[in-house]
């Protein structure tokens, strides 16, 4: 029940949340709302983790092979937890933010994170792609009618990108249930195909192109800053923080398992990539002015590294992979508060004008600074273990350029720290200007969202365990059906 | 007697206590209450680290696990402590001098406001805790921790002053320098976790060692580690190529940079290559990359701080000297002697530097030791325990320098006799800029202004005790490693590690080439000594020119990093962000925009920007897949 409930009260209470037209009322109930799935999702992990509650099948264009059928599995359970943390983490954090026509603004989220949920838990591939449109068409919504100047060139784009994306996936899932033989779009029957080597290799990129756009992996990322920069930020922090995380759950989940061969084949073209894109993001990110632009490329950086993790094909990435796919979103929705904050209350978002902070607002400084060195890995920050697993994974791996990936993702932990330093020196430090002299500090619900995040950041990096443990059998699971098609496929 | 260790936890926990209450209570509490409760934490791990010390030295040394920090498949990688000799050792070193640096902080500080106060606090309980934390992880990973804790807050405290840019820029040339190192830590962690299968010291030293059969861990194996562990240890320790942080780092306020050259951050490196001594021993090849870069930074260092003019840049520089020492040391299968310099180095570096902050403090913030001289008269005691300090690094008997730098000499002499030249020129050097900067610094006439003149002071007492007992350190400190050829039974120090340095079997000298070596060394000490008299006692302002020029610019090395290495990456990121970005790739993406935007005009299907019509392509365009999917199954 769990997983339907996970789906239905946000698409139930967003749908209504567009009859309510007074501001306040529409934000609250979206904050309770929130609340109460979060709740449901903590009970998932705790309370009722039988596995009947955790998964459940209806019928559903049952004549076209597919099933509506929904599990919480390891991965989902961490993916779940992250979606109904960050929810009211967003709307606490952004509780001061006016939007015009606010109900239609928060309907439209709490439909994005419907579609999100159903993403995570959906064990049909064409049940798959309707949450992936689904958590999808809000977005374009919320950027084009919410965000900056540019926001209509740039939702042109960003569409142009997903919709290729979606189109290729599509075909591939379309292509993959007509070579199963009842012709049923079930993970199960996914899972038990046999494709030639051939077939594998270029199915396979119908299916990476699109979950590579979705990260976003070098090259497929030109979207995601211009977006990121213009859509409202509670949007942009749905966007890098959570549906990020449906590309590289679609590699684990849809792409790793069923197209073994192909996997392994192209592997190291996926890790060059994808490590490049570590390299030459955190360059361009040192060049920054503009914060958001500077955080979106880090995390084209961080998602490069999650990216290479999973094609390590071995435990340690992967779990390292699933542990971060939360830290990422927790950490990276930390920055955009702070950023939102900068950007509210100073109208600029440029690091050149801005400096001196600390004195003003040293509360904020504090935040922003923790936050900052949890993205660049610290240890005892979350993540540490993460990114930990996850280069103990590349290393390990079996590619024969083990050492050289190694190095360059490696390069990122410098480049990492570079940028990141010189955006806490130029925001924070220094002397105080005319556009931060009047400064304010914190208030009440930016203290409260910021001060779960970093409690989060900091249990979690001191026990990782917690989460890993949630990820134990799957990954393995992942790694076991992929031995076990090689050795067929031989 | 497990049971009785299980609390060494306490050790770095007590200023993690102390990290958290000052910094979350810095605009609350008074500053008397923050230095009780900053001195307090680290009084109370002092304690507990002398009963630890008990403990070991009773034979009660051992490991502790609390739980695991991550498990995944066949790796576990408990959070565990170590509590044996070195650690032990350590801990004294740490919590010892450390104390004293937070005794005299409270009256250095004195003059910030309270939440600065607080966060200064704050930041040097927590750099306590990172430094507890790497002597004590009972494997690689729990070191790193403390290993990154240490960048951390070395980080924090250099750019302490935050509204000083100049000081943010030396903050952030330490972290990332050390980041450098740190990746190839990483790396070794990793290559030990392929190799081993796990990262603890007992079994990856089990496993070297061949005690325990394993699928390899192979000759070139260990070379690698160590090499990749020691690039690690140039990072925080300070040697080429990566040394050029630490000078810099003096922007922090001056116990800070005591804290960082002595007690803490920069022994990191001695410290990580001791434990790791197993492994270097078994490879030849790293222990000559070792010795061979600790010789040549002593040498680059020493030569470096014969020109410099501020008193705290002298300091550093010769703590990069004496680090290059260390190296040598460890490099020539001296690991005993390493430890011992360090422990002897701790006393007297922090006593000059905390010396020099009493001299920084009565000259009103001036550091330029050409507006000095003639300040004995003023600051007796200041004055008598820096001459101590500057004895005992230079290595004059019976100080506690000498024995520490006599068994490194020692020892490269019985390893390379060049080596053994240049590392006993080098300690000329060192005896001959420490004099230099005591003369200057003392002797002659005050150059500075008159309003300095008249407000010359000595320190108050919270600063001059802790000069006194460091300064008594600096002298006594020497005695538990006495060379037998003196006492037999002397050299404690030697007897009280073997359980985890194993002892060496020694290149035995002769008891006459070795009286030799002390009497030539300590006679060209002093005639270095004389010769800065004669040339510092009075002192006259002059230009730097031709080679002095060099160093005093401190060979452009600096420059040089900028050239190569900072901004050529610099010009790559903008190549990348103005020219690949911007036209390569959202060049060809934008073109593939206006096709399907010209398209949709001739058509007049849809018009950019109206995202509905967007879905309905969406829809339309699965409804099309749909049915051509249909059509293909029939």
């Amino acid at each position: 029940m769990i997983p339907v409930l996970l789906i239905l009260i946000p698409l139930l209470t967003g749908l209504v949340t567009f009859f309510i037209k007074d501001e306040k009322m529409a934000r609250a109930w979206s904050l309770i709302t929130s609340v109460g799935t979060l709740a449901v999702s903590v009970a998932g992990i705790t309370v009722f983790k039988d596995p009947g509650n955790l998964q459940r099948q209806y019928e559903w264009m049952q004549q076209l092979g597919s099933s509506f059928s929904v599990k919480i599995d390891g991965m989902g359970q961490v993916l779940c937890l992250l979606t109904a943390i960050a929810y009211p983490l967003i709307f606490i954090g952004t509780w001061k933010t006016q939007y015009k026509k606010a109900g239609n603004f928060f309907a439209l989220m709490l439909l994005a994170q419907a579609g999100l949920m159903g993403v995570f838990v959906a064990m049909d591939a064409l049940l798959f792609y309707f949450f992936w449109e689904l958590a999808l068409i809000p977005m374009y919504f919320l950027c084009s009618q919410w965000g900056g100047e540019k926001r209509i060139r740039v939702t042109f784009k960003f569409f142009i990108y997903t919709f290729l994306g979606s189109v290729l996936m599509l075909i591939g899932i379309i292509y993959l249930q007509s070579q199963t033989p009842d012709h049923s779009f079930s993970i199960k029957s996914f899972y038990e195909l046999e494709l030639s080597n051939e077939t594998q290799s270029w199915i396979f990129w119908l299916f990476f192109v699109a979950f590579a756009i979705k990260m976003p992996v070098f090259p497929f990322h030109t979207w995601q800053p211009d977006t990121y920069e213009q859509s409202p930020t509670a949007t942009t922090m749905v966007l890098s923080g959570i549906m990020v995380k449906m590309g590289l759950l679609g590699v684990l989940r849809w792409l790793f398992p069923v197209l073994p061969a192909a996997a392994y084949g192209w592997g190291n073209v996926v890790m060059t990539l994808s490590v490049a894109g570590i390299v030459y993001a955190s360059l361009i990110a040192i060049r920054q002015d503009d914060i958001k632009r500077l955080v979106a490329y880090s995390s084209i950086a961080h998602i490069g590294l999650m990216c290479a993790a999973i094609f390590s094909e071995n435990k340690s990435g992967m779990q390292g992979v699933m542990l971060q796919m939360f830290n990422h979103g927790i950490n990276i929705i930390g920055l955009w508060i702070i950023v939102e904050i900068i950007e509210r209350r100073f109208g600029t978002r440029k690091m050149s004008e801005l400096g001196g902070l600390a004195q003003k607002a040293p509360a904020m400084a504090v935040f922003f600074v923790i936050i900052a060195l949890a993205n660049i890995a610290l240890p005892l920050t979350n993540a540490f273990p993460g990114e930990f697993l996850m280069f103990n994974g590349i290393l390990n791996s079996r590619s024969s350029f083990y050492l050289l990936f190694t190095i360059f993702a490696g390069l990122g932990i410098i480049l990492g720290a570079v940028y990141t330093l010189n955006m806490i020196r130029k925001i924070f430090y220094g002397e105080v200007n005319a556009v931060t002299g009047a400064a304010m500090d914190l208030q009440w619900n930016e203290k409260i969202a910021l001060g779960i995040i970093v409690a989060l950041i900091f249990c979690i990096g001191v026990y990782p365990q917690v989460l890993l443990n949630m990820t134990d059998e799957i990954s393995q699971a992942i790694i076991n059906k992929r031995h076990v098609l090689e050795a067929i496929s031989k | 007697m497990q049971n009785a260790l299980q609390i060494v936890y306490l050790i770095p926990l007590l200023p993690f206590i102390g990290f958290l209450i000052n910094g979350l209570g810095r605009n609350h509490l008074s500053k008397s209450m923050i230095s009780l409760v900053g001195c307090g934490t680290i009084f109370a791990s002092l304690v507990l680290s002398v009963w630890a010390f008990i403990q070991v030295k009773n034979g009660n040394a051992g490991t502790v696990t609390y739980f695991n920090f991550i498990s995944v498949g066949d790796l576990t990688i408990p959070f565990a402590f170590q509590v044996d000799q070195l650690s032990a050792i350590f801990l004294l070193i740490i919590t010892g001098v450390g104390f004293l640096i937070h005794v005299y902080s409270t009256a250095y500080m004195h003059s910030e406001n309270s939440p600065h106060f607080g966060r200064y606090f704050s930041f040097l309980n927590l750099f306590v805790f990172s430094m507890l934390l790497l002597v004590m992880g009972a494997n690689y990973v729990i070191m790193f921790i403390g290993w990154e804790g240490v960048g951390l807050c070395s980080y924090l405290l250099i750019g302490y002053w935050f509204r000083k840019q100049e000081y943010n820029q030396a903050a952030n040339k330490a972290f990332v320098m050390n980041r450098i190192g740190d990746l190839a830590f990483l790396i070794a962690i990793f290559w030990i976790i392929s190799r081993v299968g796990g990262v603890n010291f007992a079994d990856v030293f089990a496993v070297a060692k061949g005690e325990v059969l394993h699928r390899g861990f192979s000759e070139t194996d260990i070379t690698v580690v160590t090499l990749l562990l020691f690039i690690g240890a140039t990072g925080k320790s300070a040697q080429i190529p990566l040394y050029t942080w630490l000078p810099d780092a003096m922007a922090g306020p001056t116990p800070v940079s005591a804290l960082i050259h002595a007690a803490t951050m920069v022994t990191a490196g001695i410290y990580m290559i001791a434990r790791s001594n197993i492994l270097y021993s078994m490879s030849p090849v790293a222990m000559n990359v070792v010795a061979i870069v600790g010789l040549a930074t002593a040498l680059l260092a020493a030569t470096i701080a014969l020109k410099q003019n501020d008193i705290k840049k002298v300091l550093a520089y010769s703590t990069v000297s004496q680090l290059g020492f260390m190296f040598l040391a460890l490099g020539t299968g001296a690991y005993v002697a390493a430890v011992f310099h360090v422990m002897t180095h701790a006393f007297f570096k922090a006593l000059l530097f905390l010396g020099s902050g009493s001299v920084i403090h009565a000259m009103g913030g001036e550091q330029d030791i050409r507006n000095m001289g003639g300040l004995s008269r003023k600051l007796k005691i200041t004055y008598i325990t820096f001459l101590v300090g500057c004895i005992a690094i230079a290595g004059i008997p019976p100080l506690s320098g000498f024995f520490s730098k006599d068994a490194i000499l020692l020892s490269a002499f019985t390893h390379n006799k060049i080596m053994y030249g240049i590392a006993l020129f080098t300690a000329m050097l060192t005896a001959f800029y420490m004099f230099r900067l005591l003369f200057l610094t003392f002797s002659g006439k005050f150059r500075g202004s008159q309003e300095q003149e008249h407000h010359l002071h000595e320190s108050p007492a919270a600063m001059t005790i802790p000069l006194i007992i460091l300064a008594v350190l600096s002298i006594i400190g020497g005695f538990v490693g006495i060379p037998e050829i003196f006492v037999h039974g002397g050299d404690k120090l030697t007897a009280f590690l073997s359980p985890v340095i194993p002892q060496q079997p020694a290149h035995i000298v002769s008891h006459s080439t070795e009286y030799f070596l002390m009497a030539l060394s300590t006679g060209l000490m002093i005639a270095m000594i004389i010769f800065a008299w004669i040339k510092f006692r009075n002192y006259r302002r002059s230009e730097a020119a031709g080679f002095g020029k060099v160093l005093e610019n401190k060979w452009y090395v600096d420059e040089l990093f900028e050239k190569i290495i900072v901004q050529p990456l610099h010009k790559l990121g903008g190549f990348l962000k103005s020219t690949i970005e911007n036209s390569v790739i959202d060049g060809l993406v934008n073109g593939v925009g206006k096709v399907v935007n010209y398209g949709s005009r001739q058509f007049r299907l849809l018009q950019s920007g109206q995202v509905g019509n967007y879905v309905l392509l969406m829809v339309a365009s699965m409804v099309l897949i749909f049915a051509i999917q249909f059509f293909l199954r029939k």
